[in-house]
């Protein structure tokens, strides 16, 4: 018996599980899926507990639910990974593999900045990628006065890093609802250039910032929050005021990578952008947000590549060259707010273009605009993510691979 | 669209970035200084290959990475390239600049 090992049981280790145990034969390999933790999130759905869109129950479910018969599941704290020995050792015994697929994912790491985890650490200084700091927001929000908001993002790469932006839109929906939009002063700090900072989306959507009166502040590195003085403060020493941070704090993989010493200096694992094998290790394949791929940190992403993987993995076990066919395709909602989204897509190669999706010249979506259909298409997003994505679905007419059709590239 | 730069012709993306390292030279990083108004001095070329390697080993490029670098310091990063110095650097690098998705 020949035994395959994922870590990680969040959406890629899910799908990958999903995907195998179906592919792989049973009398030959055993598939063993490892997790410390027993619920699985709806990370896309913290966006919207802070404003009382979704509740507690609508982005959480009990993970193992999505795990197929036939694969083993292990519920214990991953230790180390011992490349050469092909083994992972777990908190009371020692996995041996002959293939290991590491899904281990990403989180925040606020305590890489001086002052952010301090004193003032979800009281007036948020994060919203973890469902403690997205709930514990949304309960400051629903009596909070007003102020200055000030939406933050640390530096790249970070998960979905679209969302600090759907963040400040949602924002502003929400007070204007909430009648009180006079009363809070909607600030987006980035330490990118801009924005927007690729030229088509930089055309189509910079009025947006102006519409909702946003204001905005670019190459903004942060050093520090000064937790006395409310403040944000850069390595330049310029300073930007607030009464509520809500700030996306470094991003890093697990600890376990480095625990393992198999990461670069954010705990990612370098990875063949196009095969998804580890680079130093042939038996090791690498999905999701813990690699290393210059694609965005997504779940999106991790669907279109767990379908090559899948592959992937098959043509290994028969000694056969691997497909270099991942793309690094994602294809997003981003809330504007107002009950309005655009929809991007996207990869390595080409950046997010105005079109028609999935249907060229017909869509129902359009690409890099904002509409409703593609709010409704977020929202209904969720059902699909539970029911399809985690499951490894096809969804129909969205291939792995993006294609060029209904998208204007002049 | 294409760029011409120290008498060669160079492609480039809409806000003046090399897409292809390959065409990269010295005199080009020189030209492209000069116009962000920089003149290159022995710090500067350390830093713009140490920012080359990064980018061909796939490290996502930020201030913080900057910090651990051991290359140089983060007010020493500033004071050679005034402005936004991950933008500039890059720009002269030949690499692309740190973006977002959209």
């Amino acid at each position: 018996m020949k035994n395959l090992v994922i870590l990680g049981a969040g959406t890629s280790g899910t799908m990958m599980a999903n995907h195998l145990v179906s592919k792989l034969p049973k009398k030959e390999w055993q598939i063993t899926i490892v997790d410390q933790y027993k619920t699985h999130y709806y990370q896309p759905g913290f966006l919207f507990l802070p404003f009382d869109i979704y509740n507690e129950n609508q982005v959480k479910k009990v993970g193992k639910k999505f795990i197929p018969k036939g694969v083993n599941y292990v519920q214990k704290k991953i230790e180390q990974i011992f490349p050469k020995e092909n083994k992972v050792e777990l908190e009371d015994e020692t996995l041996n593999y002959d293939i290991l697929i590491v899904a281990t994912g990403c989180k925040i790491a606020p305590q890489e900045t001086e002052g952010m985890k301090g004193e003032n650490w979800h009281k007036s200084v948020f994060d919203f990628y973890t469902f403690e700091g997205s709930l514990a927001l949304r309960n400051k929000l629903r009596d909070w006065k007003g102020g200055k908001m000030v939406v933050h993002f640390t530096e790249m790469p970070i998960k979905c890093p679209v969302a600090p932006l759907e963040f400040v839109f949602l924002a502003d929906s929400y007070f204007t609802k909430k009648g009180m939009r006079d009363k809070v002063d909607l600030t987006y700090v980035t330490p990118l250039g801009g924005a927007f900072t690729k030229p088509k989306a930089t055309a189509a959507l910079s009025h947006l910032m102006k519409e909702k009166n946003i204001k905005v502040v670019t190459d903004f590195n942060i050093e520090r929050v000064d937790n006395e003085k409310n403040q944000i403060v850069d390595y330049a020493d310029t300073t930007v005021d607030f009464d509520l941070l809500v700030t996306v704090p470094t991003n890093m993989g697990d600890e376990v990578i480095e625990r393992s010493g198999m990461g670069d200096d954010l705990n990612f694992v370098p990875t063949h952008h196009n095969t998804l094998q580890s680079i130093d290790n042939e038996n090791i394949f690498v999905i999701g947000d813990a690699t290393n791929v210059p694609a965005s940190k997504a779940g999106s992403v991790a669907h279109f590549a767990s379908e090559t993987l899948t592959d992937n993995i098959l043509l290994y076990i028969e000694g056969k060259p691997l497909k270099e066919e991942f793309d690094g395709h994602a294809n997003c909602f981003i809330e504007t707010g107002k009950n309005k989204a655009l929809l991007i897509d996207f990869n390595y190669k080409f950046e997010p273009l105005e079109g028609t999706f999935p249907i060229a010249g017909i869509g129902p979506l359009k690409l890099l605009k904002e509409s409703i259909f593609n709010h409704w298409g977020k929202l209904a997003f969720r059902w699909i993510y539970w029911n399809m994505l985690l499951k490894g679905i096809p969804i129909p007419m969205v291939s792995r691979n993006m294609s060029l059709k209904g998208k204007k590239i002049n | 669209m294409d760029l011409n730069i120290a008498g060669i012709r160079l492609d480039v993306t809409e806000d003046g970035y090399l897409t292809d390292l390959s065409q990269w030279n010295k005199e080009i990083a020189i030209e492209i200084a000069k116009e962000n108004g920089i003149e290159l001095t022995d710090k500067h070329w350390e830093v713009l290959y140490w920012i080359q390697d990064q980018v061909k080993n796939d490290v996502a490029l930020s201030v913080r990475g900057i910090k651990k670098s051991g290359v140089l310091d983060i007010k020493e990063f500033y004071e050679l390239f005034p402005g936004g110095p991950l933008k500039i650097s890059t720009k002269i690098a030949g690499v692309p600049k740190p973006k977002s998705c959209i």
